[in-house]
């Protein structure tokens, strides 16, 4: 049986690669808007104007208090009722945008607060203003413990975007989805699955050990 | 928005939402405790020196942490009955929440179980505690200790991540946000509702964080 199977899969094989282009087209879109969205919150909430803090803190509240599942359904099921018509490879960008921001901000907002108070009160004392002490003293400084959590967060949205098949995009896991329909040998087909994933996500979990590792072994220096 | 949001709808649909609640509260506890066992397991593997218990743990633990928990749910769903396996929607769920979860709760104890001084396992080892005394009484008490923090914000991710559950029709409240959406075609209430009793347990698992948090340092 599993021989007959396993040649049907392979015979498959080339479906599995279209699904995994969109997951990596549909990953990369979602994670460089994200990075872009989040650093800009991050920073914008260490700023000292308590509403903008206020506004950005229930944002972060919200969206890591639901699960990306109702997010995602809210997004494609709701818009519509709004007259806001979106195809499902944006709701899924929309979404994924939306969820990955507000961890990424987390973030870029605890490394801006991490770096020690002196230094930003020495900045302002030489004269710089709130956005060149940022610029040039504290973003630098931020930037190296943002890299390895920040990696870590790029694996969690990786592994999230799975989620998206739900709204019927055809990505890796509704490629296995649709498989297993015909193909009833969901040990092989969702294994093939997870094989595409683990290709993807282990050099980066790897890469964010490495970096944390770097990281301690320079601090402890000090 | 807020004229055409139907309120009598969703206190038809409470005692739906009340009986999904409650399915996600008693998953989510069923999956912490498989998954704080498949957790103290594969921790005390990995770090058992035994090359022959560490790295199936190893594998076991990166395999899990590199894939979707969504494609994981459909391995279990859609390969363990061709294994001659027949579990029910739940079980199948609390299965591959506890294993996923596991994974990560093995690396949380990790962490833990380093922060345990050199020191204090010397002592043990001379005092003539043999590995399961060592752990039993020296090591996981104190790794549970600092670790209950993250453990908490593991528990908050379990409880979001059981959601995709309502993917295989198991009844907690995502399933019953999907059956209000389908049954009334009122998605915003469904989904708005479901959203807020996650956001009520999400609140209630940081404020048991917090109160540790004090705890510990207070200590």
């Amino acid at each position: 049986m599993w021989g007959i199977y396993f040649s049907n899969l392979m015979e498959s094989l080339p479906l599995f690669f279209k699904g995994l282009w969109i997951t990596l087209e549909v990953s990369l879109l979602s994670l460089l808007l994200s990075t872009l969205g989040g650093f800009l919150l991050g920073i914008i909430r260490s700023s000292k104007v308590r509403w903008l803090q206020y506004i950005l803190a229930a944002y972060v509240d919200l969206i890591r208090g639901t699960p990306f599942l109702v997010q995602i359904f809210i997004v494609f099921f709701i818009l519509p009722e709004w007259d806001i018509h979106l195809e499902a490879f944006t709701s899924a960008i929309l979404s994924l945008t939306i969820y990955g921001t507000a961890y990424i901000c987390e973030i870029v907002f605890g490394a801006i607060r991490a770096v020690p108070g002196g230094q930003v009160e020495a900045a302002i004392a030489s004269g710089l203003s709130w956005r060149q002490s940022m610029q040039h003293v504290v973003l630098p400084q931020a930037l190296r413990p943002i890299l390895p959590p920040l990696v870590g967060q790029y694996v969690l949205l990786i592994k999230d975007t799975a989620v998206v098949s739900v709204i019927g995009l055809t990505d890796i896991t509704r490629v296995g989805w649709l498989t297993v329909q015909r193909i009833p040998e969901g040990i092989l087909v969702f294994g093939l699955v997870g094989l595409f994933y683990f290709a993807i996500c282990y050099p980066l979990i790897w890469l964010s050990n490495r970096l944390e590792a770097r990281m301690t072994v320079e601090g402890s220096r000090l | 928005m807020l004229e055409a949001f139907n309120f009598r709808a969703i206190i038809d649909f409470l005692p739906l939402f009340l009986q999904g609640l409650k399915g996600t509260v008693l998953l989510s506890l069923a999956s912490l405790t498989g998954a704080m066992l498949v957790g103290i397991a594969a921790c005390v593997a990995r770090l058992s020196g035994i090359r022959l218990l560490a790295l199936p743990a190893i594998a076991f633990i990166e395999i899990i942490r590199s894939t979707p928990l969504l494609t994981q749910l459909f391995f279990f769903y859609f390969g363990l009955p061709g294994l001659g396996l027949r579990l029910s929607e739940s079980q199948t769920g609390i299965l591959a929440l506890s294993l996923n979860s596991g994974a990560y709760i093995a690396e949380i104890l990790r962490a833990g179980v380093m922060a345990v001084s050199k020191g204090q396992i010397e002592a043990a080892l001379s005092s003539g505690l043999n590995l399961f005394q060592r752990l039993r009484y020296i090591i996981l008490p104190q790794a549970i200790g600092v670790t209950i923090p993250a453990l908490l914000g593991q528990m908050i991710v379990l409880v979001k991540d059981s959601a995709l559950l309502a993917l295989i029709s198991v009844l907690e409240l995502t399933r019953a946000a999907q059956l209000m959406a389908s049954e009334r075609f009122m998605p915003a209430e469904g989904f708005f509702t479901a959203a807020l009793f996650y956001l009520m347990l999400y609140y209630l698992l940081k404020m048991v964080s917090a109160y540790w948090q004090k705890r510990l340092i207070y200590r």
